[in-house]
This record gives C-alpha cells, structure tokens and sequence, in this order.
C-alpha cells in the first residue's frame, strides 16, 4: 500500500470507530434478525425467511399506524416550520441587539435543561381537565364544560412534540438566515419590494437550506419516536415505533426487526424527497 | 426618454445615531441634474450614510433633500425614483442574471413576458447577454458590477446612487469599470452620486468632487479645482499631489509672502491682494509637486522670486511618465518633486545627492 493511501485511511480510521460499532453493526444485526425465526421464547432459529416481512406489510394495522404516524409527522412539522420560522426571522431581522438575540436564543432552549418525562408531566397541570388552560377558559366564559381533548389525545401528542421540537427548526433555519447579507434586503427594499415581496422572493429561498435541514430533524424524531405518544395520548394513540416495541416485550425479535427496517427505508425515502428539493450540500458550502 | 428632474439639493442635513455625535454635521450642497458627483473621503468621514439617506435607507436627523424640487425625507426609494448600487453589489445569490436585473420590475407586478423583454434591452446595452442565465456566484468582479448597474437602472431612476462600486475590483478592472461608469453615466443622461475613499477615482469620473471630512463638507467643485487649488492643508494631502509646509510670515510684498519656518527660510509665496495677512501669522501653504524644479547645488542661485530650498534625496521612485523624487526639504514633512522622465535622465540623481528645490512664488499656493 502507497503511503498515501494510508495516510487516507488513517484519516478517516475516528470515523469510521464511530460509524461501525454503533450504525453499521447494530444495522446489520437487526437486518439479520429480520430475516430469521424466533422460537418464541426470545432465542431466534438461524434461517432465511421473509415471512417477517409480508407479515408487516399484509397487516392492516401496520396502515393504521404508519397512517397515524404520518398524521403527527405533517401536523408536527407544519407547526414547527411555522413558529420556527418566525422565531428565527424575529432574531435574525428584528433584534438588533447581539446580547438579547443571544439571550433569547438560550430561552429557546431552557425547555432542554430538564429531562424529557419531566417535561411531559408539566402538561398535566396545564392541560389536564382542571389544569390552568382549562380553568382560565371556564373563568372568562369561553366554555362551559372543561375541554377533555387538551390532554390525553392527539392535540397533546402535536402540542408536546411542538413544545419539543420546535428548536430543531429554530437554530438550522436561524443559522441560513444569520447568513444572509443585510444588504441584499436593502437591496430588494430599494428595488420597492414590500415586506412580503422580501420575505416571499428573498427570505424564504434564502433560508431553504436550513428548511430543509429542520425538517429532517423533525420528521425523522417524530417518526422514530413512540415515548410521546404514549404518554401524551393516554395510551389512546400508537405510533409505529410503540407497536414493534411492544413486539420486542413479548420477545417477538424478528418481527419488531422487520418493522424496523420497513420505517428505516421509508425515512429514507422521505428524507430524499426533502434533499431531492433542496441540494443541502450545495447552499451550504456556497 | 427623460426620466424627470434629478437635481439634488441637501440643506442642513445632519444625522445622529446617538444623539451626541454628529456622523453628518450640517451639510449643504446642491447638485445639478446629469451631473456625476463624487464624496469623497476617508471611511467614517459620513459620506456612506450622505448616500444612504439620498437613497432614503436612512432618515437624517436634522435637514432636508430635495430631488427635483420637491422634499423626499421620509419617502420610500422607490417614490423618490432613485436607485442604489451597493458595495460589494448584494446581488441576489439564488436569483440568475436576468431574475436580478428583472427584480424591481417584478415586484411592480409586470409579467414576466413583459419584464424579460425590458431586461434583454438592458442586457443588450451593458453587455450580459450571454450570461442571463448564470448564478452571481458564477461571475467575475466586473460582471457582478456590470449586472449591479443593470438592476439599479432598469426602473428608469433619476438618480444613481452608489456605493464605493468599484473597491471589490482589481486595479486594472477598475480603470476600466470606471469608464463604463462615466459611459452608462452619459448614455442614461441621469444624475449619478458616487462615494469613495480613491481620490484618483474622484478626479478622474466626478464632475464636481466633495471632499469630506467628520461629517463636514472640506471643499466641492469641479476636479480640476479641488485637486489644483485645495482650501486647505486636509483637502490637499488628502487629494495629494501636494507638498504641504507651515510656517510664520516674515516679511509681507505687494504681491508675495515671505515665509519662514524653524529649519527652512525665505520661502516666497504669491497671495490674493485681498487676502489680509500680518507679520507672524502662522500659515500653510502649498505646491505642487510637478512644479518643483531640482537643481544640482552648483549650478548656482535661481532667479529673483523664487525659493530655493537646499535638500538631500531620500530615495527615487520611476514611475514610467515621471520620477518621483523624495527630499529631506522639510524635516519630518514629506517632501516630494515630480521630474518628467526624459528631464530626469538628462541628468540623473543618486540617493544622498543635496539639490536646490526649487520654484517660483506664483506656484505657491497660500491654503487657508
């Protein structure tokens, strides 16, 4: 081997201790497991079979999850991007102190200073039946009977992920955004843009990339996640990832494994819908 | 086409960020329609946030701008039909050749039929064609400029604003850009004001120059004037070109001042008769540096009338048309003599050699 050549490997020898021992090797154990029978007591027979597969794929409620999934992903993101965007723009285009901006920022985050269970159990007394939320609208008249869907049901789950996530939207989104020149926005004000025109035409294409990137974050945690919906819905709602973990509680491995691989390949798909829009790895070394 | 009056007229302007210090403090200057007007000065003189508040990005604290006749403080840029060529062009970078320059006529809701064929004209005249469909990223300097131009002329203004355009181009670009300037200038037939920190670049393009100084106007009017007959010691070592030396009036002619100064006497200088000067006063005074003349220290004593200061050369620069000559004249004071060429290798000096600098007190300026 040249010298060079080796000089390359080592390299990429820090890399590549990451990516082997927790992506490659977990990935090809659960690819194996998929195709493999179980004894039904947690051991698993050494064979090839795809019955995993179609099992999954002819289940009904294999639709109704994937179905109820996606739900929370569209709500999820569409709610993200929004109040994510708008964050972002108001730090980026309004603050014009640096210290608040910075400060602000940091306040975005202070909901990651606690653990994630904690933070689902502060929705009780807000959005239970005689939490705050609740009380305030019965106390100005609003309504007359507490609103039982504020907590255990699919508005808690898109609140709580809302609540969770929007902060994986706020900092890509405000780092394309920090990048934009001041003076290409004066630029299109002095052409007589309005606001609009600004946001519509300049903002917005500008801040793709950091889009695309928030998106990503989100479709993907929300889609590989199963503890907030569990939680949050009462248990009423189940996410792709509660039922294969079910599966794994009464050690139905290859099962779970296939299911697995099913939502790995579907992610993937998704994700390369939001690149194949978005050339991520053109906007950002421009 | 013409596209409306645009005379310029800024009275009293003045602008505050702190409301303590000045950045603009009480500007006046009028500036005829057509006219290429150059600010010019060092970065923080004010002449940046001048332009900005013509272009109506800033508001002045105090005064007002007039564009043909009518007061424009705090109207939008595009009411008052002015345009504005940033530094460093902030062209859109996601947007393509054409998509920049057809921008402002976007947004005033034109099709897009309509709008390419107003902008393949501009294209046309700037010569961009070929790259209409090209990403800013994707283009030189020169072409950057020239799409910048483009987008700031396509809404018909009737005022240019820019913003020291050429500071991102190289040097030979730059001379050349110039002159597209000053052509796009004349083909337009509109006013066009230009900021920079090149004095070069002023003299060269303006028709009047301002010469700026902490937010104050130092000196305007055409080049030739402010470069060859500077108000003061600012204006001319700002502008060069100049030796600039001080000293105390000793003796005062009908029409000449005799001058003299801790190391150096018998400095003669010619003076406006009306000009009132006293035995004593301290005063700066001027010359040019190509009316210097150098002569060798043997060759005897120059006519009546005229100074002749002994100095040694410091160092020699060829410049290709001149020699520039560096003399110890004035201790601690840059002193410099341009020689043209051929007069230089007639008999050329040598670093060390003591001369007689000379010249005659009609080209000797008292500054104010």
């Amino acid at each position: 081997m040249s010298r060079q050549s080796w000089v390359a490997w080592l390299y990429v020898t820090p890399l590549m201790l990451v990516l082997v021992p927790f992506f490659l090797i977990p990935i090809l154990v659960v690819l194996v497991a998929s195709v493999l029978e179980t004894d039904g007591f947690g051991g698993l027979i050494p064979t090839f079979t795809l019955a995993n597969y179609v099992g999954v794929l002819t289940s009904a409620q294999t639709f109704h999850l994937y179905a109820a999934t996606l739900k929370f992903t569209a709500l999820t993101w569409f709610f993200t991007l929004v109040i994510g965007f708008l964050v972002a723009y108001f730090l980026v285009f309004h603050v014009k102190n640096q210290l608040l901006a910075i400060s602000l920022f940091l306040i975005c985050t202070v909901p990651f200073w606690t653990s994630n269970i904690i933070r689902m159990i502060s929705w009780i007394p807000l959005l239970g039946k005689e939490g705050l939320v609740n009380s305030a609208l019965l106390g100005t008249g609003i309504i007359r009977e507490p609103l039982e869907v504020l907590l255990y049901s699919s508005v808690a789950v898109v609140i709580a992920y809302v609540h969770q996530l929007t902060i994986f939207m706020v900092v890509p989104i405000f780092n394309s955004m920090a990048r934009i020149d001041k003076r290409v926005v004066e630029a299109a004000l002095d052409s007589g843009a309005s606001r609009l025109d600004v946001m519509r035409l300049i903002i917005i294409p500008m801040s793709k990339s950091g889009i695309a990137l928030g998106s990503i974050f989100v479709v993907s945690i929300v889609m590989g996640d199963f503890f907030v919906v569990k939680v949050m819905s009462g248990g009423g709602s189940a996410s792709v990832v509660s039922a294969f973990y079910e599966n794994v509680g009464v050690l139905q491995y290859p099962i779970a494994a296939a299911s697995a691989v099913l939502l790995t390949v579907i992610l993937i798909v998704v994700i390369s819908l939001i690149l194949r829009a978005v050339d991520i790895r053109r906007e950002i070394t421009q | 086409m013409r596209p409306g009056r645009g005379d310029i007229e800024l009275a009293g302007l003045c602008k505050s960020y702190d409301g303590v210090t000045n950045v603009v403090d009480g500007v006046n200057l009028k500036i005829p329609d057509g006219a290429y007007c150059c600010f010019l000065g060092p970065s923080g003189c004010g002449k940046t946030t001048i332009l900005r508040m013509i272009a109506g990005h800033e508001d002045p604290t105090v005064g007002e701008i007039v564009i043909g006749g009518e007061n424009v403080v705090g109207l939008a840029p595009v009411e008052r039909r002015t345009a504005m060529m940033f530094q460093s062009y902030a062209l859109f970078p996601h947007l393509t050749v054409r998509d920049n320059i057809a921008f402002a006529l976007r947004v005033r809701g034109q099709s897009r039929l309509e709008r390419y064929r107003a902008v393949d004209l501009m294209m046309e005249k700037v010569r961009l064609t070929e790259l209409a469909d090209r990403l800013p990223a994707n283009l030189s300097g020169g072409q950057q400029q020239r799409v910048a131009l483009a987008r700031a002329a396509i809404t018909e203004p009737r005022v240019l604003l820019l913003d020291e355009p050429l500071s991102a181009l190289d040097e030979q670009l730059r001379v050349r850009m110039r002159q597209e300037l000053r052509r796009m200038q004349r083909e337009l037939g509109i006013t066009f004001v230009h900021v920079t920190h090149t004095q070069l670049e002023a003299i060269a393009l303006a028709d009047i120059v301002v010469v700026m100084e902490k937010g104050k106007i130092k000196q305007s009017g055409p080049a030739r004037d402010v470069y060859a007959y500077p108000c003061d010691r600012y204006v001319a070592e700002f502008l060069g070109g100049q030796n600039v030396l001080s000293g105390k009036v000793e003796k005062v002619g009908s029409d000449h001042l005799v001058i003299s100064q801790p190391h150096r006497a018998g400095i003669h200088v010619g003076v406006h008769p009306d000009r009132r000067v006293g035995i004593g006063d301290r005063i700066d005074l001027a010359v040019r540096r190509d009316d210097i003349e150098l002569m060798r220290a043997t060759s005897g004593e120059p006519g009546g009338g005229a100074t002749a200061l002994p100095s040694r050369v410091l160092a020699i620069e060829y410049q290709g048309s001149f020699v520039k000559v560096m003399l110890d004249t004035i201790p601690d004071e840059e002193f410099i003599a341009y020689v043209p060429e051929r007069t230089f290798f007639q008999d050329p000096f040598n670093v060390g050699d003591v001369l007689l600098a000379t010249w005659s007190a009609g080209r000797a300026r008292v500054l104010a």
